[in-house]
């Protein structure tokens, strides 16, 4: 009689002690989710906050040409320019050679050819960006001798922009339905223009969506600008000759000055900078929700 | 993913028959995309071998042992001895902050939360990994870095015993506990992103078969999803790790640079390659722009290693669109 009663109020306490040990593991797995977006908010609330303040007359209209080390004014004109511009030759670039390579994959790839260039894609998206910088340096600024450009810094950026563009075009052009190639196929149309007007309109949503995210990402990037565009304080609309600013760049120089008014123009493109790589996110995952495919 | 995933769509002699010289061409364009990807590779190493030599025959063997950098002085010294101890440090603290958080954040979306506050959740974890390095870096400096002194006071008077919190000068602030925070703050959305792939890659029969049994929540993540998704989460983790060697710009701008090897990661100081990279490059000289271009290579290879490794073991656990932005 005691022994089942003992067991029974040992299998009770098991269970409340089980109980126990899950109402503890949910408590701190909601912990981690506080933990993590802590920084999201304290980051962008603190640059919103800083940025608005500094963010005055003329920070978008005005360069840093002449501007004397303890003056207020100055702006990130220039270095908007520059990255437009880096962003744009980037873009040229890697979109079209991203979206061959996704259709290689995609439409072609077989064998070891394609599951090597599949792995090599996936590693690629791991090459710091510091890295890219030193290689287009080391190729590019010196081993060709071009010298320090915007061009440089698009050929940089590039690097870390393929992958990106890659993978996202690879996983879009997956989802196309073989039923519409074969329909293409069955009506006689040569393969390469069933790819070129079924399967890429098709994926036209998904893969603007891809594009974005690579473009987002490859806007913030300052490591590879400091090896690549060097850096500048005046208008400098050429970018295939001579050193160039870049929003991201502006920033880092700005907020390695010991002047508080250098510290209030770094906040002002900190909020610049975040403002339009935030955009093109937020866009890129609307579109993305929009996707017929993905659904 | 599976590299033998059928990816090549609808085979087609007969539209190979009718399209002709236009298939060929384009094929063979595509084709040329994709070994273009693999030259590309090879080309960083080589250009990088190749200006990093002259700096290689100053310094030998010795370029790995020496903690100094003074490439451009006469007679040259520079090794990336303190560089590479600070990288591995600093990465290795970033890792034990960001895995358990990246983790719970992983479980919650994908085993815990109702669908919709998972997705937000998991949406605004992303958003992390949109916020550029620079602006991380700054916030760091001057957000964060006079807020951690009072906390790295505290743990320094109170448990100044263990060697990791001491502080001989009794200063403190950019140190490299406030990088690896920084770091560790933007390799979490990478580690939870494809954790969260690898948990949902697990088989529902596994989950709920645990379920039935009467296991609880957290009884069927331990016992049905963890255990399954362990070779995967480690890739992810390794990824992860990957993304803290190679972060330049935030670690340049929180680390006060100095050149010792130490463990007391209170302490202003420390360095990695590639923030050395960063600080240096505009002011280095021809031997000095070599030497940086060496410790790139360094760089490089052990990042190469470590996502090759990743991939390696994600591959097997046959996860496919890990490669998120």
């Amino acid at each position: 009689m005691t022994a089942i009663d003992t067991s029974l109020a040992a299998r009770a306490s098991s269970f409340d002690r089980r109980r126990l040990t899950n109402s503890v593991a949910t408590v701190l797995i909601g912990l981690c989710i506080v933990l993590a977006l802590i920084p999201l908010g304290l980051v962008l609330t603190y640059t919103i906050s800083k940025g608005s303040r500094a963010i005055g007359v003329g920070f978008l209209s005005h360069s840093m040409r002449n501007v004397t080390p303890l003056s207020g004014a100055g702006g990130a004109y220039h270095s908007i320019i520059g990255t437009v511009e880096q962003v744009l030759i980037a873009s040229v670039i890697s979109v079209p050679l991203g979206l061959m390579v996704a259709i290689y994959l995609v439409e072609y790839g077989r064998g070891r050819l394609a599951a090597t260039v599949r792995f090599f894609v996936d590693v690629m998206t791991g090459v710091p960006s510091i890295v890219a910088g030193l290689f287009i340096y080391a190729f590019w600024v010196i081993g060709l001798h071009k010298g320090f450009s915007g061009l440089a810094a698009g050929l940089a950026l590039s690097v870390l922009m393929l992958p990106v563009v890659i993978r996202s075009s690879e996983e879009m052009l997956k989802l196309v339905p073989d039923e519409l190639r074969e329909a293409s196929l069955a009506l006689a149309v040569p393969r390469w223009k069933t790819i070129l007007r079924v399967v890429l309109p098709t994926a036209s949503a998904g893969l603007t969506t891809g594009v974005m995210l690579a473009v987002g990402r490859v806007t913030g990037e300052t490591a590879p600008l400091l090896l690549t565009a060097f850096g500048f304080d005046s208008i400098h609309t050429d970018p295939l000759r001579g050193p160039q600013s870049g929003l991201p760049l502006f920033v880092f120089a700005q907020a390695r000055s010991s002047f508080q008014v250098a510290i209030d123009r770094a906040w002002a493109g900190a909020l610049t900078l975040i403002a339009i790589v935030l955009v093109l996110t937020v866009i890129a995952r609307v579109l993305a929700g929009r996707n017929r495919l993905a659904a | 993913m599976a590299p033998d995933a059928p990816t090549a769509r609808a085979s087609s002699s007969l539209a190979a028959r009718r399209g002709g010289r236009g298939d060929a061409v384009f094929s063979g364009l595509a084709k040329g995309a994709g070994v273009l990807v693999l030259v590309i590779i090879v080309a960083i190493a080589v250009f990088l071998a190749g200006r990093a030599l002259p700096a290689w025959r100053v310094e030998g063997w010795k370029f790995f042992t020496i903690k100094a950098w003074y490439p451009d002085a006469h007679p040259p010294l520079f090794g990336i001895a303190a560089l590479a101890f600070g990288t591995l440090l600093s990465s290795v603290l970033a890792l034990v902050m960001a895995v358990p958080v990246a983790l719970g954040t992983a479980l919650f979306v994908t085993e815990i939360a109702a669908r919709p506050l998972g997705r937000l959740v998991g949406y605004l974890v992303d958003l992390l990994a949109a916020v550029p390095s620079v602006v991380y870096g700054l916030w760091g400096v001057i957000y964060l870095v006079p807020r951690l002194v009072p906390a790295e006071r505290f743990l320094n008077r109170h448990v100044g015993f263990v060697p990791l919190f001491r502080s001989q000068t009794q200063t403190f602030g950019r140190s490299v506990f406030a990088a690896s925070i920084v770091l560790a703050i933007m390799i979490l959305p990478i580690i939870a992103a494809i954790s969260r792939e690898v948990f949902r890659q697990v088989p529902k029969d596994n989950r709920e078969a645990a379920l039935a049994l009467g296991a609880t929540r957290w009884e069927a993540i331990r016992l049905a999803v963890l255990p399954y998704s362990r070779s995967g989460v480690v890739g992810a983790v390794m990824l992860g790790l990957g993304r803290a060697l190679g972060e330049t710009i935030a670690v340049a701008l929180v680390l006060s640079s100095s050149f010792e090897i130490s463990l007391r990661i209170f302490e202003p100081g420390g360095n990695t390659i590639a923030a050395n990279i960063a600080n240096r490059f505009g002011e280095a000289g021809a031997l000095g722009t070599q030497a940086l271009i060496a410790s790139g290579l360094v760089l490089f290879t052990i990042t190469l290693i470590v996502n090759i490794t990743a991939r390696f073991v994600v591959t097997r656990t046959g996860i496919a669109g890990l490669a998120r932005p």
